[in-house]
């Protein structure tokens, strides 16, 4: 068996995400190839030959690549799958742009956000914003599948694979990058945080949010999430969203401050290890997967814990 | 220029859904149905670019059963023009979905066709993607914001670091995310008129489109479940907890 892994990277790192991946397809089993597309992204490829786990890494660098448009990487990815049984990449924003292209290109299903790997062509995915998850069984001869993260611990270091140029493909042509408005922080990225504070509707405006929660995850040292609500609000930007369609997190501590606790929320943080929630109304749903609830208004309390820390 | 939007029936997103004890699947009889929250602002959207004259028709398509049509419906009394229904009782894969829509594309020659990111029964996310591929055509998903011109449509995406801003060529498919618009409500003056707007019936035959599942269903299970923990009664008592008991700080 012979899987293609398609790196998430910033250019000069593959991602914790990606490394995580790399645990799936190992529980899978067979060589992986782990692909590295981008423009000057040799410290990207480097880095993933460092994977444990990794046996080979094809860097295909080419200025089409530089922004991971779907249609020049999905044609990438088709070119190399002849040699593949198995196409597998991280349901990162890239992952799920491109991969369901390339599962279609190639004639054949493609099974999303796998949280378990019951053996070789069998795995179980959550439906219903997890709350039911689903044993399948894939029939095609090539498998193309995206990881849920949270759920497989990242591969280790000290791996020494090659790193091997491979050529990008014609690119269609279809799409050009714009521009990019990215968030910046020095923050713990939110997927692979230990501690998570998340705030909710609660907050009321953008200006509290940041007076209350970021004091409270800085001293931390957490990531910092929001619920939908808060993010339509303009209380937060889109990529803090943790949910059933924003990211799903599964960090050692999860503090829910002003969050109610509806199902799509939950689907992204109910796997934490400990739940904190924090709200006013003693009978929110957040309650419900709480380890530990304290009662009261998130504008009296959370000053009161940061100071307590 | 002609827009299409896929719309699916699905349990509505205000249901805790159930899992058959037999393993067999989730509970569906008597279960609420709704169209999926994002096809609604797909339809949104075709109606806005309509509204703007960017769009001159907006045609809704759904593959489902007969009761699909009163997915159709609402999409209609939202201020759609017309509906497809492309009828079968069969789960159908996002896969086969995308080959279906790709015969209708095929019959219809939009310019645009807006699908949701994600429906939230299954939560696939594969089949904006997938018709794109089958079409050849350029892609703008986990939209937050789309202008349309001529030939091209900007497309500005909802990505993990923030936001990604693409030009993709016309004819195109766009995926739709949350914060793209909010849908408007059907007034009752309008659902009535949507009940006598042209809605046209197929099967997945017409399309010659093969729709036997390409993954088999062994088993569909409750998740682990999570028992509420306890309640402290102060701040100091939670720093305790977390500290000596939990060990997370
Ligand atoms: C298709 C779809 C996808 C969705 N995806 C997601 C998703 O990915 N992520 C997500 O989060 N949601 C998602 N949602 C939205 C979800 O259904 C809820 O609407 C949302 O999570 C609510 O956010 P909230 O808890 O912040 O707000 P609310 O439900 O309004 O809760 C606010 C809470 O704050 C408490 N509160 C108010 N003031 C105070 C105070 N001063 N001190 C303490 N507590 C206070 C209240 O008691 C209440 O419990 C989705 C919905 C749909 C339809
Ligand atoms: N049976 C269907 N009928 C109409 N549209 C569908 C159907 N299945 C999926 N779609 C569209 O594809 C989107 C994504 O679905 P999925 O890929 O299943 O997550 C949905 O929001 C719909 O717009």
């Amino acid at each position: 068996m012979a899987i293609l892994l398609l790196a998430d990277h910033d250019g000069q790192t593959v991602s914790d995400a990606t490394a995580r991946t790399i645990s799936a397809a190992t529980a899978i089993g067979g060589d992986i190839h782990v692909l590295v597309a981008g423009a000057s992204a040799d410290a990207a490829a480097a880095s993933a030959a460092a994977l444990s786990g990794v046996s080979k890494v094809l860097l295909a660098d080419d200025a089409g690549l530089a922004n991971n448009l779907a249609e020049p990487l999905a044609a990438l990815l088709v070119s190399l799958a002849g040699s593949y049984d198995v196409l597998i990449a991280p349901a990162t924003s890239v992952g799920k742009n491109v991969m369901p292209r390339v599962a279609a290109l190639l004639d054949v299903a493609q099974i999303s956000e796998i949280t378990e790997v019951v053996s070789a062509d069998t795995f179980k995915r959550p439906i219903y914003a997890g709350n039911a998850i689903q044993t399948v069984q894939s029939g095609d001869a090539k498998k193309v599948i995206t990881v849920r993260t949270s759920t497989f611990a990242p591969a280790a270091g000290g791996g020494s694979a090659p790193v091997e140029p491979v050529s990008a493909a014609a690119d269609p042509g279809l799409s050009t990058f714009v521009g990019d408005a990215l968030s910046s922080s020095d923050r713990p990225e939110l997927t692979s945080a230990k501690i998570i504070v998340s705030g909710g509707r609660a907050l009321g405006s953008a200006e509290k949010f940041q007076e209350v929660i970021l004091p409270l995850a800085d001293k931390l040292g957490a990531a910092v999430g929001a619920s939908r609500a808060a993010v339509d609000a303009g209380y937060a930007p889109n990529d803090w969203q943790v949910g059933q369609t924003g990211k799903v997190v599964a960090p050692q501590l999860y503090i829910a401050c002003g969050i109610s606790g509806a199902i799509q929320h939950l689907a992204g943080m109910k796997d934490s290890t400990v739940i904190v929630a924090i709200n006013k109304d003693e009978d929110a749903p957040i309650f419900q997967v709480a380890d530990y609830g304290l009662v009261g208004d998130i504008f009296t309390i959370l000053p009161e814990l940061e100071k307590a820390l | 220029m002609k827009i299409l939007v896929t719309v699916k029936r699905v349990v509505d997103y205000n249901v805790k859904i159930r899992v058959k004890p037999d393993g067999s699947g989730v509970e569906l009889a008597n279960v609420k149905m709704s169209m999926n929250p994002f096809d609604e602002i797909s339809v949104e959207e075709a109606l806005r670019l309509k509204e703007a004259g960017k769009a001159t028709e907006v045609v809704v398509v759904s593959i489902g059963p007969a009761k699909a049509e009163e997915t159709l419906r609402t999409g209609l009394a939202m201020g759609a023009d017309r509906a497809i229904l492309v009828e079968t009782d069969a789960a159908v894969e996002p896969l086969a979905v995308a080959k279906i829509l790709k015969g209708v594309v095929d019959a219809e020659q939009p310019s645009l066709v807006i699908v949701g990111k994600q429906a939230i029964d299954d939560d696939s996310n594969q089949t904006g993607q997938m018709l794109s591929a089958l079409l050849g055509w350029s892609q703008g998903t986990f939209a937050s914001k789309v202008e349309l011109g001529a030939d091209k449509a900007t497309v500005t995406r909802e990505v993990d670091g923030g936001l990604q801003t693409i030009d993709i060529k016309l004819p195109a498919v766009v995926t739709t995310d949350l914060r793209l618009n909010e849908p408007r409500y059907a007034s009752l003056p309008n659902i009535m008129k949507a009940k006598k707007k042209p809605l046209d019936k197929k099967t997945p035959a017409d399309f010659g489109v093969d729709i036997t599942p390409r993954l088999t269903v062994l088993k569909t299970e409750e998740p682990a479940g999570r028992k509420a923990g306890i309640k402290v009664g102060s701040v100091a008592e939670l720093v305790d907890k977390l500290k000596n008991e939990a060990g997370v700080l």
